[in-house]
């Protein structure tokens, strides 16, 4: 790999011993994915906030201790602990304790405390051509595909090893070449669904099985892909496979220059497809035990129709609404009118990936296909998969309603 | 086939027929799979070669595989269809940490023999 001079004085320890550890690792993962050299980076998202066991706070501690201070702006995504709502946290003392010493390590290193996997509702989101280190394979694929902005798949370590260098391995992702669409789906289903949430996350479901890690484009839909559904698509296609980027033809930035070319392999997802997508993200059978939305971070549009859903209504069962803390600081007065419905609003982390549920008496029903496909394995539950509106008029009546694509 | 991270591993081989993400389809605690739509749900990888066609889903799969190597339920060694920088992350920090191995190397199935394999040069 050809290095830049201020690269060798990092790897020779110039700059501390946090960065030389770092680049150390940005070279060997570079050079593994066949990179030539590396790249600066504007940004940076850390997924290593979230508690996975003792190693990931071991290296955080690590660079911490050595002096790491990031080089360019880094976001924090989700970590394991509900810091404004602590009392919603049902997991052991002990866990909480090493979650927010974690959490404390990324701060001491100078990330900014915005706890969101929607890094792209935050007013100073990056834009079209903007090389960033992006971990949250949400955020990636949101990145990626909605801003134009240019990210690899970051995983935990390597996210903070590139903020703290603010070089990246310039490949892949990175690359005008790497960003041109392998695979192409047509979307053959009928006009009226282009209208329904739930499809674009069968949708999504679809494009990560069979695009696996390939960039994909997607023709046949239109503007009503907004940015809420393209978040539903991009995050359960990175579920169901590893996708960190798909164009929509005539709606994403790059659709046009590195979307569809010629000769390439088209499939056509039809009915049948989205539904069996459906079926399998969903088994609504038993008691509604709980509710939970906002599987990636709910926007502020997603929380002020939310608040138009329960508007003046109760909710029968435990209902949860995940969003981040600056969406819901923005949003404050649709919060209000979700809380008097009954739900708790959850920010910092997610119903998924840490204990806030509990023992539920029944099936969980949710409007995300991210949430649906690793809540089963997480927390041992059954989902029921259905809209917004789904959700609402079920929490009201106490039992699974599904209106949506059925 | 081609090392992301270089070591020797030998154990018995296990080919997953779809890729897996670390990150909430393996429990460091056990070393199973626990994604339950996975065609091989329940199977240890603790100790064994692993081929997968390719890493899937979460970033976090990093963490999860570091985690795993510390315990000790970790794969011997991954073999990869494509490379996977999430994972060879994972495994190179674990090595810095506490000085475990979890070689992976880049390579089609057709190349490993059933049984027990060794990967790379003891």
């Amino acid at each position: 790999m050809r290095l830049s001079d201020r690269d060798t004085a990092m790897l020779g320890g110039e700059f501390g011993e946090a960065v030389r550890i770092a680049l150390e690792l940005v070279v060997a993962a570079g050079e593994a994915m066949g990179a030539g050299e590396l790249l600066d980076i504007s940004g940076a998202h850390i997924d290593g906030c979230l508690y996975h066991g003792v190693a990931g706070l071991d290296f955080a501690k690590v660079l911490a201790d050595a002096g790491g201070e990031v080089a360019v702006p880094t976001t924090l995504n989700v970590s394991s602990l509900d810091l404004l709502h602590p009392d919603l946290y049902r997991g052991d003392a002990e866990t909480a304790l090493r979650a927010r010493e974690l959490m404390t390590a990324y701060e001491q290193m100078g990330c900014r405390a915005t706890w969101t996997c929607a890094p792209y509702q935050l007013s100073d989101r990056p834009g079209r051509g903007d090389q960033v280190a992006w971990g949250e394979s949400n955020a990636i694929v949101f990145a990626n595909s909605v801003l134009g902005a240019r990210t690899n798949r970051y995983g935990d370590f390597l996210d903070i090893c590139c903020a703290l260098t603010g070089r990246a391995p310039a490949v892949d992702l990175h690359t005008d070449e790497g960003r041109r669409a392998a695979i192409a789906l047509d979307v053959a289903v009928p006009e009226s669904w282009l209208d329904e949430d739930l499809f674009y996350v069968a949708l999504g479901m679809v494009l990560g099985r069979v695009a696996g890690t390939r960039v994909a484009t997607i023709g046949g839909l239109d503007e009503r892909a907004d940015e809420d559904r393209l978040k539903a698509l991009g995050a359960t296609a990175a579920s169901s496979g590893a996708v960190a980027m798909f164009h929509v033809e005539g709606v994403t930035p790059e659709s046009e220059t590195l979307g569809a070319g010629p000769g390439m392999r088209r499939v056509r997802v039809d009915t049948a497809m989205i539904s069996a997508a459906l079926h399998e993200l969903s088994s609504p059978n038993g008691p509604l035990g709980a509710v939970s939305v906002g599987t990636p971070h709910a926007s502020e549009s997603e929380l002020l129709t939310l608040a138009d859903l329960v508007r003046g209504r109760r909710s029968l069962v435990p209902f949860y609404v995940n969003a981040g803390r600056d969406t819901v600081a923005r949003a404050r007065s649709a919060v209000d009118e979700i809380e008097a419905f009954g739900a708790s609003v959850v920010t910092d982390t997610c119903t998924y990936i840490t204990p806030i549920i509990g023992d539920v008496d029944g099936v969980v029903m949710t409007n995300s296909g991210k949430w649906a496909y690793y809540a089963p394995s997480n927390l041992g539950v059954d989902v029921a998969l259905g809209s917004m509106v789904d959700c609402v008029e079920s929490a009201v009546a106490g039992e699974v309603v599904v209106g949506s694509l059925r | 086939m081609r090392a992301l991270v270089s070591g020797h591993a030998s154990g018995e081989l296990v080919v997953l027929e779809e890729g897996l993400s670390f990150w909430g389809g393996f429990d460091p605690a056990t070393g199973r799979i626990v994604e339950r739509t996975h065609p091989q749900a329940g199977q240890s990888l603790a100790g064994k070669i692993v081929y997968m066609p390719y890493g899937r889903g979460s970033s976090s799969s990093s963490s999860v595989l570091a985690e795993a190597m510390r315990i000790g339920t970790a794969p011997a060694g991954l073999v990869l269809g494509e490379p996977d920088s999430i994972l060879l992350i994972g495994s190179l920090v674990a090595r810095l940490l506490y000085g475990v191995e979890c070689p992976i190397f880049v390579g089609d199935v057709g190349e490993l023999n059933e049984g027990v394999v060794q990967l790379g040069e003891p």
